[in-house]
């Protein structure tokens, strides 16, 4: 089938949500069973489903755009970790509660702002994921700020894990707003949307919650980069390794 | 002190077949025994996540992973409510959490294998949620209504588990060499475990009697055993697989599925203590309960703060 | 069945302390209202810190299915209840007038 270089573009793009979504996904999947309590184990298990379920959308939606025969579950599963395009926060490991806590934080923060420009994408089958995937980031938000919150302003040992947490992963939180060119062309055609516009209302939100948290803002400005582009830390292969596990020891098979 | 009336109530109630409500008068010895098998019953909840959970990561498609992940969400919202109906007898959950841990209180013991393929998980969805559905269905007329009513709401979510693992295994069947192998090698492995589920002979079970007497237990050991093979043998036929069991035989007179006998000593160094992951499920249990108590305490500890907030600014 | 597990031999039944003092998170009350139009039933209980929290695990917990469009919760120990025994309820049944079925209405009347 022919596709035209939008397409392709569009196919690109797509694959970058749906990645993020997969990744944060599968490490939510791992966390099940280790929450601190029972109602925790469940609501871990919501957010991994949401997850998964907007990846599997986008992913469908990725494998029509490019055309070329591919099943979601190819995307997900037969692609390399050079070729997968999820930003580095995501696919960072999940440590204690704190650490799940603090990617969960930044990470919906991020598909908030992201999910509520792209409601108007004019785009309606992205339109439309992104205003279900919106409603499910507001969910999202409301549990973990709420647990930064908590550990934060807790006792002294949640206060220092917590701020360890936030320091952590702070290094991974400009990626999220970087645009390159195919993004910056998709948005100039109001399909996707400048995300380095969206900074500002994330900073907002993230201070807000880290004041009343009474964390501090880390100062180190170190940024990494480069998960677009298949530049991964080298976390991502061995969570690829375990999850691509069937699929590649019997190629070709139905489950 | 004895309470004449309140036996009395007790008494009439169970003969009529009505349900007994926590502020209701009960014997000790009711009390008691629906404590532990409530308990018990949530602990096998709430351990029966690890077996599954263990394939989460590697689970071969994308919907193969959401369906385990919500069965194990399942699994967990289970456990909530039996340890619901629990607390409504007296108890806390965290105490009854201390008696797991300390091995004070049991699960069933179908959770100490291990789920060493992707078969496995099909398996564990036919034959062991199977197996609960039984017992479930029979539980359902259980004469403590917190108990009762937990097993409905069970009841109705715990049939979508079964259908996902046989269809897991419809699909294996159906598929390559490797696949039906390891299918097989599965039922080999989980099918005389799945029968053990039912506890020991009638003859052999202590509590059986006074638990009818009471109408916690409706339907005995044995019987619920006979059901559970009548329903799933056939359906292993349908897979195509053969069940480890070379006595297993059909019985025209009675229409009955008839087993061999089950290795009572395995069934035993199980409920002892030394089945294959015995140590492992009770060991991730208390590890991670131990390694996030600090979570809990500060969320204990952000809600007073916020009361004290609260109440200054009043 | 295998939840009622059998001592081992030489095992003995651990006494629990009766206590509704959980060291811990307190107990919620549940209750969800299913549609509008339908009363807030109660669905069960939970343990959460505090009032918000017990609302969201309320809502993974008890409407994974869809089943509420509003969620009550209350802390556990703020529920007063009847005594349920007899003496509270018995008299109700030697009133029977209160009953619809307590009065022959000829059928000609009609829907009454």
């Amino acid at each position: 089938m022919n596709k035209t270089a939008i397409d392709i573009e569009l196919a690109t793009y797509l694959l970058r949500l749906a990645d993020d979504n997969m990744v944060i996904g599968q490490r939510l999947g791992e966390y099940l069973t280790r929450a601190p309590e029972l109602e925790e184990d469940l609501a871990v298990g919501n957010l991994a489903l949401d997850h998964i379920g907007v990846a599997q959308h986008l992913y469908e939606y990725a494998a029509e755009a490019e055309g070329k025969g591919r099943s979601a579950d190819d995307l997900a599963m037969l692609r390399s970790e050079r070729e997968y395009s999820n930003c580095l926060l995501v696919e960072q490991p999940n440590g204690d509660f704190a650490n799940v806590m603090a990617r969960q934080f930044f990470f919906d923060a991020y598909q908030l702002v992201l999910w509520g420009a792209l409601a108007a994408s004019h785009n309606p089958r992205l339109g439309g994921i992104a205003s279900q995937a919106e409603k499910e980031a507001r969910y999202h938000l409301r549990h973990s700020s709420g647990w930064v919150i908590k550990l934060g302003d807790g006792t002294a040992e949640s206060h220092q894990r917590m701020q360890q947490g936030i320091d952590a992963l702070w290094r991974f939180t400009a990626e999220p707003f970087e645009i390159d060119e195919l993004e910056a062309e998709l948005a100039m055609d109001c399909v996707a949307t400048d995300a380095s516009a969206l900074r500002d209302d994330w900073e907002t939100t993230v201070d807000r919650v880290l004041g009343e948290a009474t964390l501090r803002r880390p100062e180190d400005p170190y940024q990494a980069s480069g998960g677009r582009s298949g530049i991964h830390t080298e976390h991502l292969g061995h969570m690829l390794a375990e999850m691509q596990w069937m699929q590649r020891s019997y190629p070709g098979l139905e489950w | 002190m004895k309470d004449h009336a309140g036996e009395a109530r007790f008494e009439a109630t169970i003969d009529a077949d009505d349900k007994v409500e926590p502020r209701d008068w009960m014997p000790d010895g009711y009390r008691k025994t629906l404590i532990r098998q409530i308990a018990q019953h949530a602990h096998s909840e709430v351990i029966g996540m690890q077996p599954e959970a263990n394939w989460i990561t590697r689970a071969p498609t994308l919907i193969r992973k959401a369906i385990l992940i919500a069965k194990v969400q399942d699994e967990a919202g289970h456990g909530l409510y039996l340890y619901s109906a629990a607390e409504t007898l007296g108890t806390s959950r965290n105490e009854l959490v201390r008696l797991l841990h300390t091995g004070k209180q049991k699960y069933s013991s179908i959770f100490n294998y291990p789920t060493l393929t992707w078969a496995d998980i099909g398996v564990i969805g036919w034959l062991v949620d199977g197996a609960a559905i039984v017992n479930q269905i029979a539980l359902q007329r259980t004469s403590y209504g917190p108990y009762a009513r937990a097993m409905v709401k069970i009841c109705k979510e715990e049939s979508f588990h079964a259908r996902q693992g046989y269809s897991i295994l419809l699909a294996l069947s159906r598929g390559s060499q490797e696949q039906r192998a390891m299918l097989q090698d599965a039922v080999n492995r989980w099918w005389w475990p799945s029968l053990m589920m039912f506890g020991p002979h009638d003859g052999e079970s202590t509590h059986t009697e006074q638990s009818m007497a009471w109408k916690i237990k409706r339907v005995t050991n044995d019987e619920l055993r006979q059901m559970y093979v009548n329903q799933t043998v056939p359906q292993g036929h349908y897979l195509g697989v053969t069940f480890p069991d070379p006595e297993l035989t059909f019985d025209e007179a009675t229409n009955h599925w008839v087993i061999g006998e089950i290795d009572w000593e395995e069934f035993w160094a199980v409920i002892r203590g030394d089945g294959r992951m015995n140590r492992e499920r009770v060991g991730h249990k208390v590890r991670v309960w131990d390694e996030n108590e600090w979570v809990r305490e500060a969320a204990t500890a952000h809600a007073a703060k916020e009361e004290a907030r609260l109440a200054a600014s009043a | 069945m295998s939840y009622e597990v059998p001592l081992a031999p030489g095992e003995q039944v651990a006494d629990i302390e009766r206590t509704s003092d959980d060291h811990g998170w307190p107990l919620w009350e549940v209750f969800v209202r299913p549609k509008r139009g339908l009363n807030h039933t109660h669905a069960g209980s939970l343990h959460a810190p505090d009032a918000e929290a017990a609302i969201q695990n309320a809502r993974d917990g008890y409407t994974r299915r869809a089943e509420g469009v509003s969620i009550w919760v209350i802390p556990s120990k703020e529920i007063h209840a009847s005594d349920d025994a007899a003496a509270m309820f018995d008299p109700f049944t030697d009133k029977p007038y209160r009953h619809p079925t307590f009065y022959e209405i000829p059928d000609e009347v009609g829907q009454l």
